[in-house]
């Protein structure tokens, strides 16, 4: 195998509805078998995607979420990217807070879901949208 | 078109088993589906079994956690019984420890914890303190 990262086999989901977040939860955990993750891992992964995507769909207005499964010379996993062209997030130090919501939720969405993951980026824009990228690596 | 979870009556006891993974439209309807059961039964106890869910998010915690409370209201008491240890792991990473939720290993056990807690579920009858 060349060293570096191989090609990523890649899967797009819209996120325009609630059965889409299920969709999302669905090739997430398939992913995330394929990359060979820990039953807990899995369920980490997919506990965080499904927090995220719902994100997507509640303060996004809706967007896609890219699943890539990860394979390098050394370990594997499995990244997910969420974006929306939604209002963005004014504050997003605030928003990873623990607490913080923008009204009907527990306000664990992001903080927790970055607690799931192994890497976590958030590029968010007021007025452009938001874009959350997570990976999960097999142990 | 949603997905509608059954409510099994045994006895005084509500039973609810979690098969599929539900969208949170779903987890809404189940929400509002137990409290109106219990009400209409007159149940003392609520088993909601997640032995087959994979996982527990933000939203599915607080449902578990507003059955508990609506059934309390209503004069029941709420169970959740089988979760996964994964699922316990992750919710608790995630920030979520379902306060006010009572949870045992298997069925089995959650009818017993009921039944002590005085939801006799053969006769409905309340053990008298």
């Amino acid at each position: 195998m060349i060293a570096g990262r191989a090609p990523a086999v890649g899967e797009e989901v819209a996120i325009a509805s609630n059965a889409d977040v299920v969709r999302v939860r669905q090739v997430v955990r398939s992913a995330a078998i394929a990359a060979r993750l820990s039953l807990v891992d899995q369920t980490k992964l997919v506990t965080a995607a499904s927090e995220l995507a719902r994100n997507t769909l509640v303060h996004g207005g809706g967007g896609k979420a890219q699943v890539e499964t990860l394979v390098q010379e050394r370990r594997s996993g499995v990244r997910v990217a969420f974006s929306d062209q939604g209002p963005g997030i004014p504050d997003p130090e605030t928003a990873l807070t623990d607490g913080w919501t923008s009204g009907n939720g527990l306000g664990l969405g992001l903080g927790g879901a970055r607690r799931l993951v192994d890497e976590f980026d958030l590029l968010t824009e007021v007025g452009k949208g938001t874009k959350v990228v997570v990976t999960k690596w097999a142990r | 078109m949603t997905t509608r979870v059954p409510i099994l009556k045994v006895g005084h006891i509500l039973l609810v088993s979690i098969q599929v993974d539900l969208d949170d439209q779903a987890v809404m309807a189940l929400q509002e589906d137990l409290s109106e059961r219990i009400v209409a039964t007159g149940a003392r106890g609520v088993i909601i079994d997640i032995t087959a869910v994979e996982f527990v998010d933000s939203f599915i915690g607080r449902m578990l956690s507003t059955i508990a409370g609506i059934s309390r209201m209503l004069d029941a008491e709420t169970v959740v019984v089988g979760m996964q240890p994964a699922v316990a792991i992750t919710l608790v990473e995630l920030g979520l420890t379902l306060d006010g939720i009572r949870t045992a290993l298997d069925l089995e056990k959650g009818m017993r914890l009921l039944s002590a807690a005085g939801t006799d579920p053969a006769s409905g009858k309340r053990a008298e303190a």
